[in-house]
């Protein structure tokens, strides 16, 4: 198994690499907790200089970012009275809500194609990593290389045949297309990920199984992957990472139906004003899904380590 | 219970043959050895046995039923691997029971079944473990219990006691002959330490490079065997070689040796050419009348007894003596070779020549 340094660090080292570590968490979670506390400021607190620590939380960022609204004169306010707490906020900027904005549609379609798209990168990816792991394949050295080519130049290289492509598919715009897409940029990734984690797993496991009884997929089903959790769990993570924050593509490809959050919060900002506040919003609510989904799968890259099992 | 009967069977990996057309019978109830150095096909030839492997050609019975071509899990066989391959996500009650579940066998009637392999194997305690954490011999417990649980027709075992320390390889050793001996059930077990075989085995099989080198009782192997090969591997220290140019007619019962008459077993069969005396150390004497001399090199004391070293015109020999009796290193003392016990190699191809020693084994060989 792995080696450990026989030395315990010193305290002073031990101090040493706490500060740093302190030092490079406050550096990479600045951006982040200006970008949270920016949803709740009001649009001057937000572009205050210099920037503003200390201010009065108000929700109105989070409110324009669900709403569209109007400016309405005087007389129609009076006459139309606030009914709900964002009314309120709403009415005391002059304004009154019209209707839903499109965030909540674009936030959807990003669940959708993000998660779609990971959950079959993950299952394809597991059942051609079993394959190349375990039986012989034909050319298979070069069939990896074929595959993990398609990883050597950024994907945006190749946009324009997509886009010809995905237009005269009828592909263009659609929740299927970016899947699809989304699902070939990552099974490259997916297929290294595990074939790695599938190889460190005894075939003598499955062996076993089959001698007691079970089929090839049962065997498959029961034995290899409870074992190769850790592997599934990380791939999920940087496949969904990916699907999520993908930019170019869905600039390219989505306009009405389609399109995921990442091309639409920068709209948010507005014709008239700087929106910021509800930029920001919009930014935060997005991170939540992935964080969520890393924190749940977070046990399974810690528990799915087992040792000793199988000597070796 | 199961008689398995293997016939020319052979296994080829791409270019590189692994088991050569290989042939022999395991009789029911038999704890049969297939032993032989590193690499030379011993877990091949048990994997095609039970069906992890297709053979190139040649054909497996078990009990007469041809099953070369059968899934593994129709052949009822248990297989307990060099490395156990327990299930590690599951604790041990539940590798015990995972063969039974797979036959949709009632889950009182399972816990039944668990319970009773776990008595006969003294594991009741660590039924609710998960198998991560467990000792080496618990480990092989486990691994035989989710064996027998399932009263297959024959175990094979590739190395099962491979994994352990060398104290407690012993200990396993009797409970896993006692196992059989209470079972009765067909056991193949490979294994590369030839005094395992010898100690657990009826039949044993030396297998070389892919080859079967000989056949039989591990009394046979060792008195009567078949090849160089055999000789050398079986046996610590391996029997001794004394190389020598002659003539010999059939009926043959003395070899000329740097101008002195050795006794053997009568030929059967006349050989021409380099041939090779065979003689285990404990069958040679240390006597000052004798007339084949030699000069002693080393010693070695081993308690009871001790293994002499000795510089001999025709090569080094080790003899086993008592260890009261007196041998200095330097002094020149005469060899007395016990003529019954020795065999005659053919140097070039290494097979043993016909004699009356090894007649009747060499035959089906
Ligand atoms: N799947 C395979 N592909 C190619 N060669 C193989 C394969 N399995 C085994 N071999 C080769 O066949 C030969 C015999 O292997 P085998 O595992 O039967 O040896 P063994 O007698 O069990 O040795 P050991 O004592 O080391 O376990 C070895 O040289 C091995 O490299
Ligand atoms: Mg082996």
């Amino acid at each position: 198994m792995s080696s450990y340094s026989v030395t315990e660090p010193s305290s002073r080292q031990k101090w040493i690499a706490g500060c740093l570590v302190i030092a490079y968490a406050l550096i990479t979670i600045m951006p982040l907790l200006w970008i949270i506390s920016t949803g709740f400021k009001t649009q001057n607190d937000a572009i205050a200089y210099p920037p503003e620590v200390f201010f009065e939380p108000t929700l109105e960022g989070y409110v324009n970012l669900f709403t569209t609204r109007t400016r309405q004169t005087e007389e129609f306010l009076q006459a139309n009275p606030p009914a709900t707490w964002y009314d309120e906020i709403v009415h005391e900027r002059g304004m009154a809500i019209v209707g839903p904005s499109r965030f909540g549609e674009r936030f959807l379609n990003s669940v959708i194609i993000g998660f779609g798209s990971t959950f079959l990168a993950v299952v394809l990816g597991t059942l051609a990593a079993y394959a190349f792991s375990r039986y012989r394949i034909p050319l298979k050295d070069d069939l990896l290389f074929f595959i993990l080519s398609t990883r050597m130049m950024p994907p945006i290289a190749v946009a324009i045949p997509i886009f010809l492509m995905f237009r005269s598919l009828g592909l263009s715009d659609t929740h299927a297309g970016m899947i699809l897409l989304y699902t070939g940029v990552n099974l490259s990734l997916s297929v290294w990920l595990l074939k790695g984690f599938i190889d460190e797993i005894p075939r003598e496991y499955e062996e076993a199984a089959l001698i007691d009884g079970y089929t090839r997929f049962q065997a498959f089903y029961k034995v290899v992957l409870p074992q190769a959790a850790t592997g599934i769990a990380s791939t999920a993570i940087f496949c969904l990472i990916f699907a999520w924050n993908e930019y170019a593509f869905a600039v390219l490809l989505t306009s009405g139906n389609a399109q995921t959050a990442p091309p639409f919060i920068p709209t948010i900002i507005g014709v008239t004003g700087q929106d910021w506040p509800a930029v920001a919003a919009g930014a935060t609510i997005f991170l939540v899904p992935v964080m969520v989904f890393t924190i749940l799968l977070r046990k399974h890259l810690l528990s799915g380590i087992t040792f000793g099992a199988v000597r070796k | 219970m199961a008689e398995i009967v293997i016939q020319n069977l052979r296994k080829e990996f791409g270019s590189f043959t692994a088991v050569q057309s290989s042939s022999f019978k395991i009789e029911d109830g038999e704890f049969f050895m297939l032993l032989g150095p590193s690499g030379c096909g011993k877990t091949t030839t048990l994997r095609m046995i039970a069906g992890l492997e297709l053979p190139t050609a040649g054909e497996i019975y078990i009990n007469g039923e041809e099953v070369g071509q059968k899934p593994a899990s129709k052949r009822d066989i248990a297989f307990v691997f060099q490395m156990f391959a327990l299930y590690p996500h599951m604790n041990v009650r539940k590798n015990i029971s995972y063969p039974l579940a797979s036959q949709g066998m009632p889950r009182a009637q399972i816990r039944e079944k668990v319970a009773e392999v776990a008595q006969i194997l003294g594991i009741e305690a660590i039924l609710d473990r998960p198998v991560g954490g467990l000792s080496g011999g618990d480990r092989q417990r486990v691994a035989l219990g989710r064996a027998i649980v399932r009263n297959p027709a024959c175990f094979l075992m590739d190395e099962p006691l491979g994994a352990l320390d060398a104290e407690f390889r012993e200990h396993m050793s009797h409970e896993l002959r006692a196992l059989h001996d209470r079972i009765g059930a067909t056991t193949v077990y490979v294994t590369h330490d030839q005094l395992e075989a010898m100690q657990m085995g009826d039949k044993i099989v030396v297998m070389n490079h892919g080859v079967i080198e000989q056949f039989g009782t591990p009394q046979d192997i060792y008195d009567k065997p078949a090849t160089m090969f055999v000789a050398e591997f079986i046996g610590s220290p391996h029997m001794n070689f004394l190389k020598f140019h002659g003539s010999l007619a059939a009926g043959a019962t003395t070899v000329e040796m740097h101008h002195q008459t050795l006794g053997m077993p009568a030929l059967r069969e006349a050989f021409d050419g380099d041939m090779v005396y065979g003689v285990r150390p404990e069958h040679i004497r240390l006597s000052d009348s004798a007339g084949y001399r030699g000069e002693v090199v080393a010693t070695e004391y081993l308690g009871t007894t001790q293994i002499v070293t000795l510089q001999t015109h025709n090569g080094e020999v080790k003899a086993r003596i008592a260890s009261d009796q007196v041998a200095r290193v330097g002094e020149s003392v005469g060899l007395d070779f016990d003529p019954a016990t020795v065999t005659l190699f053919d140097n070039q191809s290494g097979r043993a020549i016909r004699s009356n020693l090894n007649a009747g084994v060499l035959s089906h060989g």
